[in-house]
């Protein structure tokens, strides 16, 4: 007889939700306050995880149609593309610039190339940390 | 600020990227992987140019100063050395193309390639001590993926030693770093240099630049390279082919970083340590390289007594042996992708690498036969091929610094090398030719261009001694006096 999961399904569906917002949250605090890409990215796979091990692969697999291997790609492409840029107008590779400007809600931001250099990193320990889980999850075919 | 300085390392990196992303094109990714190298090569020839009009070029990384931030160096060792590399690389990998196999392709053999040479190019570059350690890391990680990739059984036996042996010594490395950085407070290689030679090398300095050369030797070979004889003969003959040529060579330019423009203050004790080990280091791949019937240990055999050869040459630390050792690793690194690729495919023509199994395989093969014995003629240092130059200003250089013993076991295993190639020759080609060819397990259509590729280089270089002799004297120099390397990241212009 099949278990039936309904308190686990119920709240991993709540704590999901939490969770990829406080990771979403250490993303954009790696400026001035600890967290950052790589801590962020792992809160994000680790969400991702949770809905992995609750839920059944295919169902996931079905509502998460991504190949996470891309990620990895994308998000290294993203920072080095940041470090190119510099190059383009004659600075030295890697050089950052940064600004303020005053946004609608958020009043006034400094806005930073090291956002999308950090981006790069996320996506990348996304990547590679589903990647790794997944591969082995999938190894007894 | 010169930001040419980071493209050999940032072109194979794109490139990589792109083919990850394009998994199944096979083809795309070939031609991808030909063009990144050759650009990548036209980097580096740009940069020896502009050298040795303009001396030493450096970068900044993101523009802060040069104690501060991470600066890239391109001296003139390092700049032949990429090109080096570059012209290697595209041999081995016209070579992958007809002999790699569609089921490795399929999975990320090119992209992890091109990785492995980042790494390479990033540490031949670096002048950040810690930067070095992550290249060395970048090309490590690629080469565990390469040498294991396929998985067939002895690749994975192999690759546990191999991976066993660098996590240990890369810990090590760690280790060395931190207390480097605990004593002197800095990372910066020239600025590093500076305080060392401020401070005085005292015992405790000297206690680190020896970990140094235990971390540097367990890469490169020097003594330490009782992984290197297995772990070399697993992986497909392309890929061997690369780590032969390129892998140790990355340890050894660390050792002679390091102990040219950090650690120069007390060779009695460190330059003697180095020629003790390059001295058994030679005796023992010597007996090595004689002692085996199997054509693939030989050559890995072969590779070991060239690191003691090298390493000799910063050993004597004279101008004349420094001289000597650049000439000695560029050729070294160009014939030995020659001979392992060579040897390999011996083995794919007759399916086995036992060389009493070999037997008058120049009936049929005769330009593969010639191509080897100019291959066996040029490592042992016969004048009209690359190894003599070399040998020679090496063994010049250990006479006039009173090292004669170390000067003798590198003519002697010269011998060594030579009985244990021409082994191979009369075995292999020589004698009744017991395969038609039509019982032959492989061709080598296609496999015979990046060997004559190679071969021409060998030649070339051999007869062109005076063309590059400008360049490598300068790169001597360069070594010779690290205030020049000094001058140029911390007070140049950026």
């Amino acid at each position: 007889m099949k278990t039936n999961n309904v308190l686990l399904h119920t709240l991993s569906r709540v704590v999901t939700l939490i969770i990829l917002i406080f990771s979403v949250y250490l993303f954009f605090a790696g400026h001035n306050n600890p967290g950052g890409g790589f801590i962020g990215g792992l809160m994000t796979a680790s969400a991702l995880m949770l809905m992995y091990l609750t839920f059944d692969f295919s169902k996931i697999k079905k509502a998460l149609p991504i190949n996470f291997t891309s990620f990895i790609a994308a998000g290294l492409l993203f920072a080095i593309g940041t470090g190119f840029a510099s190059t383009l107008f004659g600075f030295p590779y890697l050089t950052q610039f940064f600004d303020y400007y005053q946004l609608p809600i958020l009043g006034e931001v400094e806005l930073t190339t090291a956002l999308p250099f950090d981006l790069g990193v996320y996506l990348v320990v996304v990547g590679i940390a589903l990647t790794i889980i997944l591969t082995i999850a999938e190894d007894d075919k | 600020m010169n930001n040419l300085v980071i493209l050999p390392l940032l072109i194979p990196f794109i490139a990589g990227i792109l083919m990850a992303i394009f998994r199944y094109k096979i083809t795309f990714q070939k031609w991808l992987s030909v063009i990144s190298i050759v650009l990548a090569g036209l980097a580096s020839a740009t940069l020896v140019h502009q050298i040795s009009i303009n001396g030493i070029q450096t970068l900044q990384l993101g523009g802060w100063q040069a104690p501060f931030g991470i600066s890239f160096v391109a001296d003139m060792f390092a700049a032949l050395l990429i090109l080096t590399t570059s012209i290697v690389s595209i041999a081995c990998l016209l070579f992958a193309f007809r002999s790699i196999g569609e089921e490795r392709e399929k999975f990320y053999f090119y992209p992890f390639l091109q990785f492995l040479i980042m790494g390479v190019n990033g540490s031949f570059l670096t002048g950040d001590i810690f930067n070095l350690f992550v290249n060395f890391e970048v090309m490590l990680i690629a080469s565990y993926v390469l040498i294991t990739l396929g998985g067939t059984r002895v690749q994975l036996r192999e690759s546990i030693k191999y991976v066993l042996i660098n996590v240990l010594s890369s810990f090590l490395f760690l280790v060395a770093i931190a207390y480097l950085y605990a004593i002197m407070g800095t990372l910066n290689m020239a600025h590093l240099s500076q305080r060392v030679a401020e401070a005085g090398q005292d015992g405790l300095l000297t206690t680190v630049a020896i970990l140094f050369l235990i971390v540097f030797g367990l890469k490169a070979g020097l003594l330490l390279y009782y992984w290197l004889p297995g772990s070399y003969s697993a992986p497909p003959t392309a890929v061997a082919a690369i780590f032969a040529a390129l892998l140790t060579k990355v340890g050894i330019y660390a050792i002679f970083r390091m102990f040219t423009l950090v650690f120069y203050h007390e060779p009695g004790v460190t330059h003697m340590l180095i020629a003790i080990m390059a001295g058994l280091t030679m005796l023992l791949g010597g007996i090595g390289a004689m002692a085996y019937w199997d054509i693939r240990k030989i050559l890995a055999y072969n590779v070991i007594v060239a690191v003691g050869l090298i390493l000799s040459g910063l050993a004597a630390f004279t101008s004349a042996a420094v001289i000597g050792s650049i000439y000695y690793l560029i050729h070294d690194m160009i014939v030995k992708a020659l001979i392992f690729l060579l040897g390999g495919t011996m083995i794919v023509l007759v399916g086995t690498s036992k060389l009493k199994e070999i037997s008058g395989l120049i009936r049929n093969h005769p330009l593969l036969g010639w191509m080897f014995f100019i291959a066996a003629l040029s490592l042992a240092g016969i004048p009209p091929l690359s190894g003599f130059i070399g040998k020679v200003f090496i063994t010049q250089g250990t006479f006039e610094a009173g090292l004669y013993w170390l000067g003798g076991i590198g003519l002697l295993t010269s011998l060594m090398v030579l009985y244990s190639l021409m082994k191979i020759f009369m075995n292999g080609f020589w004698g009744e030719t017991n395969l038609s060819l039509d019982m032959e397990k492989g061709t080598t259509s296609g496999l015979l261009l990046p060997i004559g590729l190679l071969t021409v280089m060998t030649i070339a270089l051999g007869l062109g001694v005076e063309g590059i002799n400008l360049y490598v004297e300068q790169a001597a120099e360069g070594l010779m006096n690290p205030n020049l390397y000094i001058e140029a990241v911390l007070n140049g212009d950026s």
